[in-house]
């Protein structure tokens, strides 16, 4: 089966290597987390996948679309939410929601049902055709997360989605994630609140130094610590030390 | 001595001479020396300019006549009034835009003696502009004018002190009057009016009296000169000061300093206050009519009309912009005056059309590239990014084409010749100062449209200058000379500068 996105020897240097020859494959249908410790390149990773910073070199097969030839086609089936919602403080979020539908060149009746249902599902509904500048960081983020999946993205990628949100709002996306996944959808995500990527996560990778240090599920990773860890938290901290030892 | 006034004096100065140098070089290490080598080319150039055009007024006798004191005063108010338009900018940026206001007033250090450091550096920084625009002119009026004319250095400095003195005072009465929210766009308008009204009004005077764009031609009129106060008026003491009149220059510079004193001592305590309330204001997102049915349109126009919504949605973008449009009411004005008399106000009306054409689409083209708001959503569309790049600058152009198609057509009933000439200004104008903005932009939030010229010096001088070439093009084609071809192989070796300049290059 073809994989969801496959990495092979990405490197991208900005004064120092922040990427150094990564190898990455995550399964189509999964849910991935991307972790590691402040400035490991998880970022940088996804942003390079999403097609927002050029590699120096290295490949990266989106759906078996070669992502740096035809990054059009792999842009239509690509969504990226980052930790900073970027969304227009004038537009509504019913007026954001037709913007990216036009930009991924939507059919607009079908367009519009995803939309009403994406505002339906994340709470946004009441507040449709109010202008988002009054709007709080977690109302903010719930809007990018709905322009990110209007457009149907087979792959979705988030950049710390969780940050800043309270907990009635990060339950929300939660569960609207969890449904992309058992719709067949794969889901890709960086964080720093490691309960979320052990609840969450079909599978955990651990990034340092630009590189893959480790991957697997959380007993997989448990056993490649060579400790007997409980938690997720433990594990990473014990690999990432191994590391930064060996480094 | 740290908490200390000069602790805190030498904080800001490090503070704003690193802004300075970051503005100057783009951002770029290595870049001082090209710096040094434009800034003596520009002092160079200001000087020669100077000295072609401030020649005739330097040989004024020691005892004024009326007509020198109206045109000395005319021109402090008009730099004045631009002073004080750059300080009310200054001041909105302490109220909103620093980021170290809760550092400040949660430290233990006396707030009164920080705020009071930092209204005294923006007077500091109005009088650093004020004179380093102003030496050119009176450099040469020393060396043609006698040493004498030092006293206009002492009128530049009360002129900075005042206008930070005023500036501060009607931020801070503002701010008790309509309060935080408000104050904002309303000190930002009462910034670029206070700038537009005093030159606007002088055009549209020198064109209803005498029909000519020219701001001197009315200074210098028999009509003003019979209307303004006698000889031995107070209002002729920053024009007396500015010729070496000591007592008058004494008088002047200390009630400007005076002032300036009085207001540090009077706002310092509360500018606090204000500051906190200002980082407190909540937005409160307006209600849109709601409709439902999305349109099926291109990514291209969506793009555009995105574009439009943003801009016209806002407030105070839209005053910014309009404001640019009201320095096209004078060529309005004189255009409808020329009906009938034949074609000579068109030479100087063509490149006023082309100079505003380059800078409103400076504007747009900022606030279109560098000014988007959600730039991670439009570069992971599935759009190519040169379709992007398209859009925007067909978003702009669009623009330009609507605020100036009813002059090129008012312009055609007149001369089809002269309008032909205006539309290549417009469109050679508005295109090179769409590409500056691309090949200098810089990601940023669209409040900070103001402070745009901060993000590039480089940018911004391009920007200017390119629009006065493409305006000098203009106006000696429609005089239908060939000596058109020199600005206009000025204004492309101005755009390769850019381009070779500009940070996205590669």
């Amino acid at each position: 089966m073809t994989p969801a996105l496959d990495i092979r020897g990405l490197c991208k240097s900005f004064d120092r290597p922040a990427v150094a020859g990564l190898d990455l494959t995550v399964r189509a249908g999964e849910f991935y987390s991307l972790l590691g410790p402040n400035g490991a390149g998880k970022t940088t990773t996804l942003r390079m996948v999403a097609g927002l910073l050029p590699p120096d070199s290295g490949s990266i097969h989106i759906c078996g679309i070669d992502a740096l030839r035809s990054p059009v086609e792999a842009k239509q089936i690509v969504a990226w939410v980052s930790d900073e919602p970027m969304i227009y403080d004038k537009l509504t979020p019913y007026e954001y929601l037709e913007f990216v539908a036009g930009l991924w060149s939507l059919d607009a009746g079908e367009a519009e049902t995803r939309a009403r249902d994406l505002m339906d599902w994340l709470g946004l509904s009441p507040h449709a055709h109010e202008r988002c500048e009054g709007f709080s960081k977690g109302m903010r983020q719930k809007v990018a997360l709905a322009g990110a999946l209007v457009h149907g993205p087979r792959i979705i990628i988030l950049d710390e989605p969780l940050t800043g949100l309270d907990a009635g709002s990060a339950r929300q996306v939660k569960r609207v994630l969890r449904e992309r996944v058992a719709a067949g959808n794969t889901v890709i995500m960086t964080t720093h609140i490691l309960e979320v990527a052990e609840r969450m996560a079909d599978r955990v990778g651990i990034i340092a130094g630009g590189r893959l240090i480790a991957e697997g599920t959380l007993d997989e990773l448990r056993r490649q610590s060579g400790k007997n860890h409980t938690s997720l938290e433990d594990t990473f901290l014990a690999l990432v030390a191994e590391q930064q030892v060996a480094a | 001595m740290a908490g200390s006034l000069t602790w805190f004096a030498n904080h800001e100065l490090r503070l704003a001479w690193r802004d300075w140098l970051s503005m100057m070089t783009a951002g770029r290490r290595g870049r001082e020396r090209v710096v040094a080598i434009a800034l003596v080319v520009f002092i160079v150039f200001a000087h020669l300019l100077a000295w072609y055009f401030v020649a005739r007024y330097v040989n004024v006798g020691t005892e004024p006549d009326k007509p020198a004191l109206v045109v000395i005063t005319g021109t402090v108010l008009l730099s004045w009034s631009l002073l004080m338009s750059q300080a009310m900018e200054s001041v909105t940026r302490a109220f909103y835009a620093r980021s170290d206001l809760d550092l400040i007033l949660s430290s233990p250090a006396a707030a009164r003696k920080i705020f009071a450091v930092r209204i005294g550096a923006m007077a500091l920084s109005v009088i650093l502009m004020a004179a380093l625009l102003g030496a050119p002119i009176i450099n040469v009026a020393i060396a043609r004018g006698g040493a004498r004319w030092l006293g206009a250095y002492g009128v530049v400095i009360a002129m900075g002190a005042t206008a930070a003195a005023c500036s501060v005072a009607l931020t801070v009465a503002l701010f008790r009057t309509i309060g935080p929210k408000r104050t904002r766009l309303a000190s930002q308008i009462v910034a670029a009016v206070i700038a537009a009204v005093f030159i606007i009004g002088l055009q549209v005077a020198a064109i209803l009296s005498h029909g000519s764009l020219s701001r001197m031609v009315f200074l210098e009129s028999d009509t003003l000169v019979a209307l303004v106060p006698e000889i031995d008026s107070l209002l002729w003491l920053p024009a007396r000061a500015a010729l070496g009149d000591l007592s008058a220059l004494a008088i002047v510079l200390g009630g400007s300093l005076g002032l300036l004193g009085l207001a540090i001592l009077v706002f310092s305590a509360r500018f606090g206050d204000h500051a906190i309330a200002a980082s407190s204001v909540t937005v409160t997102g307006a209600r849109q009519a709601s409709r439902s049915g999305f349109r099926g349109r291109s990514p291209a126009r969506v793009l555009r009309q995105k574009e439009w919504t943003l801009l016209l949605r806002d407030p105070w973008l839209v005053s910014q912009t309009l404001m640019q449009l009201l320095y096209l009411l004078p060529p309005a004005l004189l255009l409808w005056r020329s009906y009938g008399q034949g074609t000579g106000a068109l030479i100087v009306l063509v490149p006023v059309l082309v100079m505003a054409a380059g800078q409103l689409a400076g504007g747009l083209a900022w606030l279109a590239i560098s000014g988007e708001d959600a730039p991670d959503l439009v570069a992971t569309a599935p759009v190519l990014a040169q379709h992007i790049v398209r859009a925007k600058v067909e978003a702009v152009l669009g623009g330009i084409a609507i605020a100036f198609a009813p002059f090129i057509a008012a312009l055609a009933f007149l001369s089809v010749y002269h309008a032909l000439i205006a539309a290549l200004g417009i469109l050679a104008a508005a295109a090179a100062a769409t590409g500056i903005q691309f090949w200098f932009r810089k990601q940023a939030t669209r409040r900070y449209f103001r402070h745009r010229q901060t993000a590039s010096r480089f940018a911004t001088f391009a920007e200017a200058f390119s629009s006065i070439s493409w305006a000098a093009t203009a106006a000696l084609a429609v005089g239908g000379s060939w000596a058109a071809f020199f600005p206009a192989a000025i204004g492309i070796g101005i755009l390769l500068g850019a381009r070779w300049m500009s940070p996205h290059k590669s």
